[in-house]
């Protein structure tokens, strides 16, 4: 080391100066050429890479969400429109502080403390690339408030869009169903970012659902050149939507309003339809939900009102609820007794009632008709008539009948799903109970009752083929192409004494005087129904727990000589008849006179406190005032639509073993009759078995559904 | 040599600096102007305002007498000192990181100054130290000192950047010292085994993630990885001759962050291509000639080292930013010497200039002596 030192001096030092200089001027001159290396790959190699990254950043592709087909009923009228307003929407994804710009939106928006919760449920139920709602059907002017501030509100979105829009609400919420955003479950299916596409909608139930792929149309485009913090520029180029093929119904729009709106507080069903070709001009199922509110999912106030609700308003009970028919068979039966070869003059004596083995079946008149031929039992409902010639002529020949006027038929209908019931006869016993046919099964089903169940359509459809004497099929689809019925092939003196006795269920000395139309000239023929729910042991039927009430049933058809229109009614629960046959009264009215019906209608609905939409607003709000954010959470709306399956087998499975009591009940508008009742003996064959297996069973093994 | 048309004291202006100088803030004050959108505020004017103020600064510098550096070098690293530590009591005191202090009428960024302020500290140092001791410890020991404590001062600010400017034009004036080779490239050695034990325990949080980001930007596309991928993706789509002047959807559009700042080389070379961007290395790479040129022919050891080492660290300035642009260094905030807005930063690199005008002005002078 002091070697060296003493060798070293400025000169040295001068020398080591320059090497040195030199080798950094050599660095300097390396990084320089590494930079101008490094910059000609990046812009000139990679420039095709970069160039497409710059516009993909610069250029932002935003599809416009089609306009969805209209819905129209069959004369053109909307039952489901599209209205141009504005939206707002959130996409989690692109949040940066969620409390913060939701506490901001609250107060930008005004949305009440459940809309905010509702909205929390739905930010924490969804999946980052799907948008959610924070609010539609807005005015320019409240959207203005949230498009200044949107730079500070990463993630919010706010454009023009469209909204499905129901004009009648509740009273096609069974019909059309609803729309709402595609569930991730969808999205899976189908990765079309349409789906994700704020303000996007898919059919979620009901004719939205089943025609979604001619309802849904095309998506528009639109490219736009956009800032890093998402503000438009300016827009470049743009593609219009095109909108989705409208479908026509045969539904009479006005028809479906009233027949909706007539059922009221009552849970039940109604559906008109027109004799000459089976268009179905009315298919109301009440309560019902009011579509318009559901677009934007379901809520936690609207899920607790459903849950609570034990009229189950998610079941289409047009199309899913399965009832006894009672006594509206028997116009069938009847036929069956006259193609068989029974003299409508051939008579029985009806005590009140009638020993089938050991056991005897009532009349549901204890006091007894005195003697009955087959006109008098059809208006007068005498149950022993039919106790007793059904035995003459067997099961085999009613339950064929039944088939042949549409009971136990699945029908070919653009719906998610029929359940079409049961019509038993000997063979289907062997096959689901491995018992043999019994008497007392006959008497049982020729009152309707026991093993029977149909659902309201099957009643129309019955109504109407027995009017017609015509194979007619329910039609939907306005534009679909009409095939003349064919014959039924019953003989036109059978058709004109069933109809001459249903004549006088109404306006000759039957059960029903009070459905007479007050429309000049237009006779109305009909058949009452009251199916028992439980045993007599249990419940009386007319009055008490309204889940033991019996269902009222009323099918007709107007005018009676030459008939034009079909109708059916069933009130679940009604506690007989009486609460049936008024409502059709009043729908087969509407058709001949509107004016007449509506007043009838406004009359009652003041009573009610309202319209159905009304009702539900102020049920609402009374749930809002009452629960506020306390309410639960909803859930997932598929959890939604298994609960209401279920609910739909443990409903109907018991009543086949309970109504299996020989008892027909009270079809009549006579009061003193309520007090005649039969003991109602559970029977203990199909009772033992049904519910045990009905309840958790999965819906194949109740042999009845149709997914 | 010169034209006698041309007055000596215009003549006598160190034009192989300033005109390249000129250009390149010319250049400067476009990329500025189309950065704002097509205006002179909020950032082309000032840009050239300062640049006027400074350069006049910088000529008024480069008439100093070598005595009057010489004689300041150790009271302005003192001076410095204080206030560096002034910042970190202030810092101490408000919230979070400071760097900056308050004058009224201006901000002071005390850590800028430094970087010429340790070259012409250590050019004093290694001046006056006799040849012999250069190859001892006493060579490197003070040293130690003068360099460890405004470094260690700047790096707890934090300012990591800032830091290694200072180490670095420090480290290019000890190795132009003539200190022993081998302790560099032991140095080099020590650095290399150490530099994984830095990152893990001296590295605050967010600058190791900004490491960590720089080496695979595509895993960060949106928080730090965000700046490096937008600035390549403004070169890259640049292509040869750029979009045109002010045409840039990136830095137009506000994709590329930092686009007047940090950022501005992105910025010209997404408007004016791969021949902008080779315009300007070059003009750099000649301006660090001259400085290099200076340095060799300077009349005395103290001149060299502080030519060279102002130098140095103009070229660090340039080199880490522009490899911090084009992704190849992690993201630390160095501005590019004059096209960057920002006061601070001109004023260093205006002073590092001066400085050199100053050495070449001498060393002219002494030239002139001896020849006549």
């Amino acid at each position: 080391m002091s070697d060296i030192t003493k060798h070293v001096s400025s000169g040295t030092l001068r020398n080591s100066f320059e090497r040195r200089s030199v080798i950094l001027g050599g660095l300097q001159a390396t990084i320089g050429i590494l930079l101008a290396a490094r910059m000609s790959w990046i812009a000139l190699a990679q420039n095709e890479k970069y160039t497409t990254q710059a516009e993909s950043n610069r250029v932002n592709l935003t599809l416009i969400p089609p306009r969805r087909g209209l819905i129209l009923d069959r004369n053109g009228a909307e039952l489901a429109s599209n209205r141009g307003d504005y939206r707002v929407d959130i996409v989690p994804d692109r949040l940066v502080d969620s409390d913060r710009t939701i506490t901001e939106l609250g107060r930008l928006l005004q949305l009440t403390e459940i809309q905010i919760v509702d909205l929390k449920d739905k930010l924490e139920k969804s999946h980052g690339f799907q948008p959610v709602e924070v609010a539609a059907g807005l005015t320019s002017d409240q959207v203005a408030g949230i498009s200044v501030r949107l730079p500070d509100l990463p993630g919010v979105l706010a454009q023009r869009s469209y909204s499905r829009f129901y004009p009648t609400g509740p009273s096609v919420g069974h019909l059309i169903g609803y729309v709402g955003a595609a569930s991730a479950k969808d999205y899976e299916k189908d990765r079309n970012p349409l789906l994700v596409t704020p303000g996007f909608k898919i059919g979620k139930d009901g004719l939205e659902k089943q025609f979604e792929v001619s309802l849904r149309g095309s998506p528009g485009a639109r490219r736009s050149e956009v800032t890093a913090s998402g503000r438009v520029v300016r827009d470049l180029e743009s593609r219009d939507d095109t909108p989705g093929s409208a479908i026509k119904l045969t539904i009479n729009g006005p028809l479906q309003d009233y027949a909706s709106r007539r059922i009221g507080l009552e849970s039940g069903a109604v559906v008109v339809m027109d004799c000459l070709n089976g268009d179905i001009l009315a298919m109301a199922s009440m309560p019902s939900f009011d579509p318009n509110s559901f677009s934007d999912g379901i809520g936690r106030i609207e899920w607790k009102m459903l849950s609570d609700d034990d009229h189950v308003p998610l079941r289409n009970k047009v199309l899913r609820g399965l009832f006894p028919p009672g006594s509206t068979v028997k116009p069938a039966v009847a036929l069956a007794f006259l193609e068989a070869g029974l003299d409508p003059q051939a008579s029985v004596s009806c005590g009140g009632g009638l020993r089938v083995g050991n056991r005897v079946f009532h009349c549901w008149n204890r006091r007894g008709h005195g003697t009955v031929n087959m006109a008098k039992a059809i208006y007068q409902s005498c149950d022993v008539y039919f106790y007793h010639f059904a035995q003459k002529i067997g099961m085999q020949k009613i339950a064929d009948m039944c088939r042949r006027v549409g009971l136990g038929e699945e029908f070919d209908l653009p719906v998610a799903g029929q359940s079409y019931g049961t019509v038993p006869d000997p063979a289907w016993k062997q096959k689901k109970y491995s018992k043999p046919w019994a008497v007392f099964d006959t008497v049982n089903a020729t009152i309707g009752q026991g093993y029977m169940l149909v659902n309201p359509l099957q009643q129309a459809v019955m109504a109407a083929r027995i009017a017609s004497g015509k194979l007619l099929n329910p039609r939907l689809l306005f534009d679909q192409k009409v095939t003349p019925a064919a014959s039924l092939g019953f003989s036109q003196e059978h058709l004109d004494f069933v109809h001459q006795a249903m004549s006088d269920v109404v306006n000759g000395p039957g059960t029903a005087g009070k459905a007479r139309l007050p429309v000049p000239g237009v006779l109305l023929a009909g058949k009452t129904g009251t199916a028992q729910v439980v045993g007599l042991n249990i419940s009386s039927g007319k009055t008490g727990p309204w889940k033991y009430r019996d269902h009222g049933h009323f099918i007709c058809f107007a005018p009676h000589d030459t008939p034009r229109y079909a109708c059916a009614v069933v009130v679940q629960h009604g506690g007989g008849s009486g609460a049936a046959y008024p409502i059709a009264r009043d729908v087969m009215t509407f058709l001949y006179d509107p004016a007449k019906a509506m007043d009838v209608l406004r009359g009652m609905e003041s009573g009610w406190g309202g319209t159905p939409q009304e009702r539900l607003r102020s049920k609402y709000r009374a749930y809002e005032t009452r629960l506020g954010t306390t309410a639960p959470k909803a859930a997932d709306e598929e959890d939604s639509a298994k609960r209401d399956a279920r609910a739909n087998l443990v409903e109907t499975a018991p009543q086949t073993a309970q109504t299996a009591a020989a008892d027909s009940r009270l079809d009549d508008d006579a009061p003193g009759a309520a007090a005649q009742r039969s003991d109602g003996t559970p029977l203990p064959a199909p009772a033992a078995e049904t519910p045990a297996t009905a309840a958790p069973a999965p819906p194949a093994s109740t042999g009845n559904t149709t997914p | 040599m010169r034209l006698g048309l041309v007055p000596r004291p215009i003549a006598d202006l160190p034009w192989r600096a300033l005109v390249p100088l000129t250009l390149l803030m010319g250049f400067g004050a476009t990329v500025l102007y189309s950065a704002a959108g097509g205006s002179f505020s909020p950032w082309a004017g000032a840009h050239l305002v300062r640049y006027s103020v400074f350069l006049t600064m910088a000529l008024i510098m480069s008439r100093l007498p070598k005595d009057l550096f010489k004689w300041s070098a150790y009271p302005v690293y003192i001076a410095l000192i204080i206030l560096l530590i002034l910042v970190e009591l202030i810092g101490g005191i408000g919230k979070g990181s400071q760097r900056w202090l308050n004058l009224g009428f201006m901000t002071l960024q005390p850590s800028e100054l430094m970087k010429p302020a340790i070259v012409l500290a250590l050019a004093r140092f290694y001046d006056s130290l006799p040849p012999t001791m250069t190859q001892n410890w006493r060579a490197l020991a003070p040293v130690g000192a003068i360099l460890g404590l405004p470094a260690l001062l700047v790096m707890l600010q934090p300012d990591l950047g800032t830091g290694l400017a200072i180490c670095f034009g420090a480290g290019v004036v000890i190795f132009l010292a003539g200190l022993p080779m081998p302790w560099f490239v032991g140095a080099g050695v020590a650095g290399a085994a150490i530099a994984p034990l830095a990152f893990f325990t001296l590295l605050h949080g967010y600058q190791r993630n900004r490491v960590l980001v720089f080496l695979d930007p595509e895993n960060d596309p949106l928080g730090t990885g965000y700046h490096i991928t937008q600035s390549k993706i403004a070169i890259g789509s640049g292509g040869l001759t750029g979009k045109g002047f002010g045409q840039g959807s990136q830095s137009g559009l506000g994709y590329l962050p930092e686009s007047h700042t940090d950022f501005v080389f992105a910025t010209m070379a997404e408007q004016w291509g791969l021949l902008g961007g080779l315009v300007v290395i070059g003009i750099f790479m000649f301006i660090l000639r001259w400085g290099l040129q200076v340095a060799r022919g300077a009349p005395d050891r103290f001149s060299s080292l502080l030519a060279a080492g102002m130098t140095a660290t103009v070229f660090f300035y340039m080199a880490i930013n522009l490899m911090m642009v084009m992704g190849l260094a992690p993201v630390v905030g160095i501005p590019l010497p004059f096209m960057s807005h920002g006061g601070s930063s001109m004023l260093t690199n205006m002073i590092c200039l001066g400085t050199i005008m100053a050495v070449d002005r001498w060393s002219r002078r002494s030239h002139g002596l001896g020849q006549g």
